[in-house]
């Protein structure tokens, strides 16, 4: 905490220009197609300044602010898990040599450097999360590994929540708490309009030299903590994890999973915009000639039918038990596999469902009703 | 190592009631073309070659559904004829926009539309392939996808069964980074009832799905329903988003079924 310092809105242009000067290519919020989103930025005027987003179940829409606010949005529609877990990769490739002997080529991306400006708490509790998974466990992903290698984080602390987050029940937000190489805080009160800037590496500090900075007031720390209250205060949803996981493995034969099944689409929406949601499927394609051939990876889902399809049809052959896997493995059975929760509040599942349906008011519905026995 | 010179498996191409969109995505495969007819012998494809060799064929990619009587004869005689037999397209598939007749009376269509009804030799109703003979594999869409068609015909020279993605459009959105038009727009959308593979077209052009690859494997369409009615669709226009190329497909007909009794 005694790293925590301030910069003015011509610091953090210059912040953004060091990064690309030490060839970081710049990964950050901009307005596109009614939406703010992700995506390569060349400094301080590409992001959404003076915009915000509206959120509620199965409904998202961009709006003017009345002020300047450089980050005044929540969630976005992607999060950086497309950065790293790729939507569709070519894995492996193989190649028939003159005398027909096969070579595999596994595909390994080189290390890129790329800054993300704007990272989130929820964000940065997910990367935790995909990280344990596809980075530091038995088996990593050396395509993750290659990506993740490269990325320097410029953390946002949120200075609002949106309609759908709950971050503050799942212990990952507003405010992080590390992951991070800086982390800043919008200060807006009226003309004042500058960051507090907290370091969280010696790669983030070591940047901080290199950019003009100053000492914070006690009015901007007491602003920036008040700006992180205003997120926990907005905060559109809340989730009781008390007990959860044991309330939910005990109502593995609940009706209102049938229930939730009539309203639900199958559609995987949920999954796909989920931070933390890692599962995909391998394709081989054999080019027409038969000289070459490719091995793919893509994003799958629960949702899927042919996701685990067996021998013997798929292991989870209806709605019900498809949503049951979806919510009981990111509140409860993810505990058991990788000692966290498998949800970190952000709320996009909730957001991007077409049809609205919100993890939140199901799983409490869930926990809370008697459940029958099964039939 | 394919097979090739001689050896080669022999493909046939049939038509049967279509608007050829689907024979043309073949023809349209401009740079792998030549690659495929090193693996194949085009026996038989009346719309790109007066070379028409007698059979048996190796695979028969057939085109179209059945309308008349002569249709369904010939059905038979090129299922006898073919090992494989995969159609392509959603007349083929699930009957085309031509099973709209299904819904009506053809006797009075006849009456509108020709001088001479009487020289007309329809049946009632516009069927399937599958309806008639058995089918190794259907390729959806309305028109087919380019690189799925070439994905199953390589299987299949290859003796592999294809598979193909059988979910919902909307994974084919968020894979490709499409923002989804109901979510962010509040365009009503059938993709989330749609079967993938056309890469998601009308979403990337800020446009519903219009269901063209039919209904995905768990289509829920009573779910999305009510939530088409929030978006703004009064029952008519419900009976008419389900009812275009994939009209016959049961889950679709039988959803624009229930808002035509309302
Ligand atoms: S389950 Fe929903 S709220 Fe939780 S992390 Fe995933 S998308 Fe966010
Ligand atoms: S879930 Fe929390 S950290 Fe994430 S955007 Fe919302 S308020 Fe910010
Ligand atoms: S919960 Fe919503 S987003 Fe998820 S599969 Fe069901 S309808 Fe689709
Ligand atoms: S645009 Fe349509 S197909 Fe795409 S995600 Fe949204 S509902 Fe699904």
């Amino acid at each position: 905490m005694e790293s925590l310092q301030r910069i003015d809105l011509v610091g953090f242009g210059s912040l953004l220009a060091q990064l690309q000067a030490e060839g970081y290519t710049l990964i950050g919020p901009r307005l596109e197609a009614g939406t703010i989103d992700y995506g390569a930025i060349e400094g301080p005027d590409d992001l959404p300044i003076g915009w915000r987003d509206e959120q509620s179940p199965g409904r998202y829409r961009t709006l003017p602010r009345n002020d300047r606010a450089h980050f005044g949005f929540n969630a976005t529609p992607a999060s950086f898990k497309t950065r790293l877990h790729r939507s569709e990769e070519t894995v492996l490739e193989v190649q028939r040599g003159e005398q027909g002997e096969l070579r595999f080529v596994p595909v390994i991306p080189a290390v890129k450097k790329q800054a993300w400006i704007g990272a989130r708490s929820c964000e940065l509790a997910a990367l935790a999360i995909q990280d344990r998974v596809l980075k530091d466990s038995a088996d990593p992903d050396p395509r993750y590994a290659a990506r993740r290698e490269g990325v320097f984080i410029v953390a946002v602390h949120c200075g609002q929540a949106g309609g759908t987050c709950f971050c503050t029940s799942m212990n990952a937000g507003p405010k992080a708490e590390g992951g991070f190489d800086l982390a800043l805080t919008e200060i807006l009160d009226g003309p004042e309009h500058h960051f507090v800037v907290e370091t969280g590496s010696d790669a983030g500090a070591a940047l901080l030299e290199r950019i003009p900075h100053s000492q914070p007031t006690a009015a901007d720390l007491r602003r920036a903590a008040d700006a992180i209250e205003h997120a926990r205060a907005t905060m559109g949803r809340h989730l009781d994890t008390d007990g959860l996981k044991t309330a939910l493995y005990a109502q593995a034969q609940h009706p209102g999973w049938e229930e939730v099944a009539d309203r639900c689409l199958a559609c995987g929406n949920c999954t796909a915009a989920c931070p933390t949601c890692f599962c995909s499927s391998y394709e081989d394609q054999v080019e027409l000639d038969g000289a070459n051939a490719r091995r793919t990876r893509h994003w799958d889902s629960c949702f899927n039918a042919d996701f685990t399809h067996l021998a013997g049809g798929p292991v989870r052959a209806s709605t019900p038990a498809r949503y049951r896997q979806w919510l009981t493995h990111k509140l409860a059975s993810w505990h058991d596999q990788f000692g966290t929760s498998g949800c970190v509040g952000c709320g996009r599942c909730i957001t991007w469902c077409p049809v609205g349906i919100d993890i939140t008011a199901e799983a409490s519905r869930i926990r809370q009703a008697n459940g029958e026995p099964p039939k | 190592m394919p097979p090739t010179g001689t050896e080669r498996p022999r493909l046939a191409v049939w038509k049967f009631a279509s608007c050829d969109g689907c024979q043309l995505t073949l023809l349209d495969c401009e740079d792998e073309l030549l690659a495929l007819t090193d693996r194949v012998e085009i026996a038989y494809f009346p719309e790109a070659s007066s070379r028409m060799l007698d059979g048996p064929y190796d695979l028969s990619l057939v085109e179209g559904s059945i309308t008349t009587a002569e249709e369904a004869e010939r059905i038979q005689d090129v299922r006898r004829q073919s090992k494989q037999l995969i159609t392509i397209g959603a007349c083929a598939s699930a009957g085309g926009i031509q099973a709209l007749r299904n819904f009506a009376d053809i006797e009075s269509f006849k009456r509108t539309v020709y001088a001479q009804p009487d020289t007309i030799e329809s049946l009632a109703t516009s069927t399937p392939i599958a309806s008639q003979v058995p089918v190794d594999f259907e390729l959806r869409g309305c028109p087919i996808n380019k690189s799925q068609l070439l994905y199953v015909l390589n299987q299949a020279l290859f003796g592999q069964r294809p598979t193909l993605p059988t979910h919902s459009l909307c994974g084919e959105c968020k894979r490709a980074g499409v923002t989804c038009v109901m979510v962010a727009g509040g365009t009503p959308c059938l993709g989330p009832v749609t079967q993938a593979g056309c890469g998601a077209l009308c979403p990337r052009h800020n446009r519903g799905c219009y269901g063209c690859f039919g209904p995905s494997e768990t289509a829920n369409t009573q779910a999305l329903s009510p939530h088409l009615e929030r978006l703004g669709m009064d029952p008519p226009a419900l009976v008419r988003i389900y009812r275009t190329f994939n009209a016959a497909a049961p889950q679709f007909q039988a959803e624009s079924q229930a808002h035509e009794r309302d």
